[in-house]
């Protein structure tokens, strides 16, 4: 289909050229050079650097710390986008159905979006104080002695709630906005067709709601991967040490406070890689299921 | 003529669905309420025992010292001040974003380039790399021109990305094409069509990417720790992060002026979004497709 | 296969709008009645309360022995064809039609045998195996009838199921609608606004107009002897003409024109309705019409003037040399309709 269009020649490609400047500058540049850093390994004095091939790569490969890292990554990123899609879908469900308050419920779950992550995490790390923050001493009374920032797992733990309670409100504004685009006599159809509440979600609701949900999934996995940040570096309060942490605060950490750029860079393309794998599965998923309408 | 059992006026079901709702906005809230509760106490009191059920007087006094009160070596990062590099950021980059974004989203759409399809794919592709995964090169970049600490090195690299350049394209393609067609014999030419017509049948979608950028740019904190150091251009949620050492390291955390700067710091933000919440939503759904 | 009751079955919106008045009628098992009337009249929401799609504000509900008024819609023994056909986006054809059978605890032998029966009825043996969105308009129109047959239920609703299609589809389908009901015998309950559809398949029509009903009867019934003015000129295309009339020893005249003889006591002002076709052109006849346009409507004419400073239309057949100018007609017998002219009730 052609569209009608203007046909002056100069005019796009100076609209066009603000955009692609800022891009090849800040972020085409920067790219290219951590591709070319990670093959190189820099004088911690600053005084050049010596071409090492993929040796950055093959020592990340052996190092404990990044292994760690890597499998808190994944396990984080699990468990985080496991939880605030379930939630989040349970939410929206609700709020749908019910008749009287449905827009302060929205207002009330979803206002979490605008929250900064780093926020977030200051009021996590004051909920899990030591002496007297409340979810502590909740948990004291359960028999779990808290520590954030000392034990592992405690400060594992602080991570995912945090994290889960930041991304809820996005997960249930398209969950919500997705049921409410199922048409009103599909729903109908289906009370005249099922006398069960449940079996009609999972046999209609549900199946329609699939193309929200995988979108959903790579959206929350990028979430969980890359802005998670600013709950990470507030929760260990600045001092990785041996907390747990994700692969891109590693990246961080590694590269500007350790100065080991050269194996920064590698653990940024090794990233890059992923997320340039995950977007080509999410655009073949995604185009193979929008065939309803 | 039977009778059958009739359906009780008063549901289970709809009273669990309210319980769910109810819970589930408590957990969302209850952090917020906590930090507010403890900015009503003197830094005492919250030392000793933490957030309770309690509400104390010292709300304003907090407030003061939150706005106005610098720690910190220069005493430059005034809530104030941070408050004001705040609002320039979110602006900033919200702005920018619209502008480049409806300006290169036009050209793609509305002329005929050699190479448009080229330049969208370059466009494209910067949707693959997040800043945190380009971090230090960019770092590197912005130290070599000179834009450490400078607001325009807060904001131009944040915009290097095709999120608002992809809305826009998609919403102009959604537009009738006969609109172009009907401006051409009206004589309209390219600028008259995009600032007559275009822009102000593109109202509610740039209002609805204002306020998502908006919030994008107010939220940054990754960027900001990298490039400022200077205590005058501390954002809010860059000053976090003196606010946490605040508490470890004094022999009085300021609980108070603390959690003030975290509330002022989310408050902008969460009121854009509550009250304009229809257009947020709109931007956020239509925008991800 | 069952009669339906509604008793003072009235609808009420919480915010106050009254959609529908009460309303009393029996439907006795197997009719085809045909709700009609103009956007808003309070139709469908009739309908919905029969399905249990809206709650019934007043009165009480029965669906053969049982009432039904606070029974989900699911267990009340109906199936329904939707205006835009609402099946189910991401299940086959065949899936669609047996979906209301699997969750009834029916064997899955037993479901493929009645899909296979109302697929064979309604031609859809090619397309068992689609989805929805692979179907035109009429495919997915006939696939909806299926799903509903498959259930045997006691009641049809139909709720506008032909507005979404393109006008020769309509004609077809509405002939082939009431094809199937006639053989299924169910009892049927149809929705529309389009007054052909109600005079062509209805046993019986109920005309409503802002949540009233104007009247019930068969479409003879209710084309001939309209029960108000509203029905008068809502069926029958062209409409009735309505006409200022009185009523002047013992005489109807409109303006200062005598028509007939009137069959009534009252005397007065009047509301007079003649149907186009009941006016014949006739030389000798004792009343004059001015014509001033004539319609060519291919297999008749109509012809537009004014009788006694009124206006009026008058339906000839399409060989008639008639042209603007005076002419003179005579009415048929029976050609007047009496209504009051405040009420627009029927006098006689």
């Amino acid at each position: 289909m052609k569209r009608a269009a203007f046909t002056h020649r100069w005019i796009p490609i100076l609209l066009l050229v603000p955009q692609i400047a800022i891009i090849g500058i800040f972020f085409y540049w920067p790219a290219i050079h951590a591709l070319r850093s990670s093959f190189y390994l820099q004088d911690p004095f600053g005084f050049g650097e010596t071409f090492v091939g993929m040796s950055n790569y093959l020592s990340l490969f052996k190092s404990a710390a990044y292994g760690r890292a890597a499998i808190f990554t994944v396990g984080f990123t699990l468990i985080v986008t496991f939880l605030s899609l379930g939630i989040a879908l349970l939410l929206a469900v609700k709020a749908d159905k019910v008749l009287r308050g449905a827009k302060t419920y929205r207002t009330l779950l979803m206002w979490v979006y605008a929250v900064a992550p780093p926020v977030a995490g200051v009021m996590g790390v004051i909920m899990f104080n030591q002496s007297w923050g409340p979810l502590s001493d909740f948990f004291k009374s359960l028999g779990w002695d808290f520590v954030l920032g000392v034990h592992y797992y405690d400060t594992a733990f602080a991570m995912v709630l945090i994290a889960v309670w930041k991304q809820i409100p996005v997960n249930f504004i398209f969950f919500l906005s997705g049921l409410q685009s199922i048409p009103k006599s599909v729903r109908e159809a289906a009370m005249i067709d099922n006398p069960s509440a449940a079996g009609r979600f999972w046999d209609v609701t549900f199946p329609l709601l699939a193309p929200t949900g995988f979108f959903l999934l790579i959206t929350n996995i990028t979430y969980s991967l890359f802005d998670t940040f600013g709950i990470i570096d507030t929760v260990v309060k600045g001092e990785p040490g041996n907390n747990p942490m994700t692969l891109v605060y590693k990246v961080y950490v590694d590269g500007f406070r350790g100065n080991d750029l050269g194996g920064s860079s590698a653990q940024s393309v090794i990233l890059m890689v992923l997320v340039l794998a995950m977007t080509v599965v999410q655009f073949r998923l995604v185009e193979r299921r929008i065939h309803y309408t | 003529m039977t009778k059958s059992t009739p359906r009780k006026r008063f549901k289970l079901s709809v009273v669990v669905d309210h319980a769910v709702l109810i819970i589930g906005s408590i957990f969302m809230i209850a952090p917020v309420l906590m930090l507010l509760q403890m900015t009503t106490m003197p830094d005492l009191i919250n030392m000793k025992t933490g957030p309770i059920l309690m509400i104390g007087d010292q709300l304003d006094d907090n407030f003061y010292k939150a706005m106005f009160k610098a720690d910190g070596f220069s005493g430059a990062n005034t809530g104030m001040r941070m408050l004001w590099n705040s609002m320039l950021l979110g602006l900033g980059f919200a702005a920018g974003k619209i502008i480049l974004g409806m300006m290169a989203a036009y050209a793609i759409v509305y002329f005929r380039m050699r190479f448009a399809t080229f330049a969208f794919w370059i466009i494209f592709t910067t949707l693959l790399l997040p800043l945190e995964v380009r971090i230090l090169p960019s770092y590197e970049i912005v130290q070599r021109l000179g834009m450490l600490n400078t607001y325009q090195g807060l904001i131009i690299p944040l915009i290097a990305s095709a999120t608002a350049t992809f809305f826009f394209r998609q919403y102009f393609r959604s537009i009738p094409e006969e609109l172009v067609e009907a401006a051409r014999i009206d004589g309209a030419g390219p600028f008259k069509f995009f600032v007559d017509i275009l822009v102000p049948l593109s109202k509610t979608m740039i209002a609805a990417m204002f306020i998502i950028m908006f919030v994008y740019g107010w939220n940054q904190y990754l960027w900001p720790t990298m490039i400022t150091t200077e205590e005058n251009m501390f954002t809010l949620v860059r000053g976090i992060k003196q606010i946490t050492q605040a508490l470890e390291g004094t022999n009085l955390p300021e609980y108070g002026r603390a959690n003030m700067l975290a509330l002022i710091a989310i408050l902008p933000p969460v009121l854009i979004v509550i009250f304009f919440q229809s257009w947020f939503v709109k931007g956020l759904t239509e925008s991800d497709k | 296969m069952a009669q339906v009751s509604l008793s003072h079955i009235s609808k009420t919106y919480p915010n106050g709008f009254v959609a529908v008045q009460p309303a009393s009628f029996d439907i006795p098992d197997g009719e085809f009645v045909v709700l009609v009337g103009p956007s808003g009249c309070g139709k469908s929401s009739m309908l919905r309360m029969i399905a249990g799609l809206e709650d019934i504000s007043g009165g009480d509900l029965h669906i053969g022995d049982r009432l039904v008024n606070d029974l989900d819609p699911a267990d009340r023994d109906i199936a329904m064809v939707f205006q835009n056909y609402a099946l189910y986006p991401h299940m086959t054809v065949r899936k669609n039609m047996g979906y209301g059978l699997k969750n009834r605890k029916i064997g899955q032998a037993e479901i493929d045998r009645k899909v296979t029966e109302a697929s064979a009825l309604l031609n859809l043996d090619d397309y068992l195996d689609r989805k929805p969105s692979q179907l035109s308009g009429g495919q997915r129109q006939r696939v909806a009838m299926g799903r509903a047959i498959v259930r045997d239920p006691a009641l049809f609703l139909f709720d506008e199921p032909l507005s979404n299609l393109d006008a020769k589809l309509r004609n077809q389908m509405r002939i082939e609608i009431k094809a199937l009901q006639r053989r299924l015998g169910v009892t049927a309950v149809y929705v529309t606004h389009d007054q052909v559809e109600a005079m062509t398949m209805a046993d019986r029509i109920i005309v409503m107009n802002a949540g009233r009903i104007e009247q019930i009867g068969t479409p003879s019934e209710v084309y001939n002897r309209p029960a108000t003015t509203f029905v008068a000129s809502f069926m029958g295309a062209p409409p009735m003409n309505l006409m200022d009339g009185h009523i002047d020893e013992g005489q109807t005249c409109v303006g200062s024109l005598p028509l007939a003889p009137a069959h009534t006591q009252t005397n007065g002002t009047v509301t007079v309705g003649i149907r186009p076709e009941d006016i014949v052109p006739d030389a000798n006849g004792p009343l004059s019409i001015d014509v001033t346009l004539v319609e060519e409507l291919g297999a008749h004419r109509l012809l537009h003037g004014t009788m006694g400073g009124q206006e009026i239309s008058v339906h000839v057949g399409k060989d008639s040399p008639i042209t603007t100018g005076e002419m003179r007609v005579s009415l048929k017998p029976n050609a007047i309709s009496l209504f009051d002219s405040d009420t627009g009730m029927r006098i006689a």
